[in-house]
């Protein structure tokens, strides 16, 4: 197999991880907000958080592009303290971390909304801040959720192709991907490169979808 | 001045919980059908809900005050709360349980917490749970789960304690095994409670006042002997 190949995966694995990393203190925050606070605004909250989902990924890289440029205030601001992101690896874990989002916040919020709201009352009446009861009764009770929601996220973070393409490109040995690279062979109609890549995408997908089935199997879950 | 006072009024859609009551018991016993809104009245002096309006003060302490924007939450209330099946934390042992509140509080600093601690060696011993201080929470019988879940509560040093049906769960031989616990739990630690039960038999054995809890309303508190069994 082509070196190229086994750096690009080790560069979308690392992407991947990088925007687990990054997504999922945000997404903790956002699934705990959604499943146990009402406040006004819930519902845009909601939708949102939900938009990447049933967007075009390629609307989603768009949009995230249009935010980025120096016509629009985020754009400016990054431009204004130097920081290039688009077309850099860093595009490319914004990218994971937006289309990732949504799965993560859905695993999560299932998670927090399955633990009986008691312990985390009777942790009150013992004394407990809201911060103390989240480190030591919301989150060791949400653990496997939050294993399961991080290794979906990481597996859809290194399928991820549409957003990734638009707002990264697809720039070898800088922020070119394996769906990315993949969809490069194809097109240029180099088969045997693009079998590799499928090759490694499947076995990737593959051992993180099997492990989130097995963690499911030892909580009982179908 | 009562060492509970609870005026209270919450709205649950078409039920409305409208409670006036002050006592002085060591041991004030709540009674009342399913439904009536007893757990809801624990539930609101603990801080765990928020009623439209009114006032509760617990040992000359104002925890609720809404005509005066008082609300002291949960974790700063001192106020225990053992619900029916006691709620133990189950990814802890069962020390772990019991030094949770101590822990909490200790964390919290000890000016709104006079009192020193418990030894858990004197409450686990008092209890009789000394033995099960090791095990994991799923290898606790019903009884044992309440008197863990006591124990806990007691740790983190409540001035006042909620106990909501705490023997509903367990069958007879085993309620008059813990009862006793119960009464030491009264006079040892001289901890005020509110014990929500629909035995008259437990309340008789327990409580000073008992109070009839009917419709989201509290009947005037009375001697123990006034509730029918």
């Amino acid at each position: 197999m082509d070196t190229t190949i086994w750096a690009t995966t080790a560069f979308t694995v690392l992407m991947g991880l990088l925007s687990t990393l990054v997504a999922m203190p945000l997404a903790m925050g956002v699934a705990w907000l959604l499943a146990r606070r009402h406040f006004r605004g819930k519902p845009v909250v909601e939708t949102v958080v939900t938009l990447p989902l049933v967007l075009p990924p390629v609307a989603t890289g768009y949009l995230l592009l249009q935010m980025l440029g120096v016509s629009a205030p985020v754009g400016r601001l990054l431009d204004a303290i130097g920081v290039e992101v688009v077309f850099t690896w860093k595009a490319v874990v914004l990218a994971m971390v937006v289309m990732s989002l949504p799965l993560l916040v859905l695993t999560l919020r299932t998670g927090f909304e399955q633990i009986d709201r008691r312990y985390e009352q009777v942790a009150a009446t013992l004394g407990a801040s809201p911060w103390r009861v989240w480190i030591t009764v919301t989150l060791p009770l949400a653990r496997r959720s939050i294993v399961v929601a991080a290794l979906l996220g990481f597996a859809r973070a290194l399928g991820e192709f549409g957003a990734t393409i638009i707002v990264a490109g697809g720039i070898p040995g800088q922020t070119q991907t394996l769906a990315v690279a993949l969809f490069t062979f194809i097109e240029s109609g180099r088969d045997a490169e693009a079998r590799d890549v499928l090759w490694v995408s499947l076995a990737l997908a593959a051992l993180a979808v099997l492990t989130v089935q097995l963690l499911r199997r030892r909580e009982g879950q179908p | 001045m009562s060492a509970l006072v609870c005026e209270v009024r919450l709205t649950q859609g078409r039920f409305t919980l409208e409670v006036s009551l002050e006592s002085d018991a060591r041991v004030l016993g709540l009674a009342g059908p399913s439904g009536s809104g007893k757990t809801s009245l624990l539930e609101l002096l603990a801080g765990l809900r928020h009623p439209e309006q009114g006032r509760i003060v617990v040992a000359g302490t104002v925890l609720l005050d809404t005509a005066h924007g008082i609300a002291v939450p949960a974790f700063r209330r001192r106020v225990g709360y053992v619900p029916q099946d006691g709620a133990l934390f189950p990814h802890m042992t069962v020390q772990a349980n019991v030094m949770y509140g101590a822990v909490a509080v200790s964390d919290a600093g000890a000016p709104d917490r006079p009192q020193a601690l418990p030894a858990l060696e004197a409450v686990a011993d008092a209890l009789d749970i000394t033995a099960l201080l090791t095990r994991p929470i799923t290898h606790l019988s019903g009884g044992e789960r309440q008197r863990v879940a006591l124990a806990r509560a007691l740790m983190a040093r409540p001035q006042l304690l909620l106990l909501d049906e705490p023997l509903s769960g367990v069958d007879r031989a085993r309620k008059l095994a813990i009862l006793p616990y119960l009464r030491a739990l009264r006079d040892r630690w001289h901890v005020p409670m509110v014990y929500v039960s629909h035995d008259a038999d437990e309340l008789a054995l327990l409580a000073d006042e008992v109070c009839l809890l009917e419709g989201g309303r509290v009947t005037p508190s009375g001697h123990r002997d006034s509730i029918p069994r």
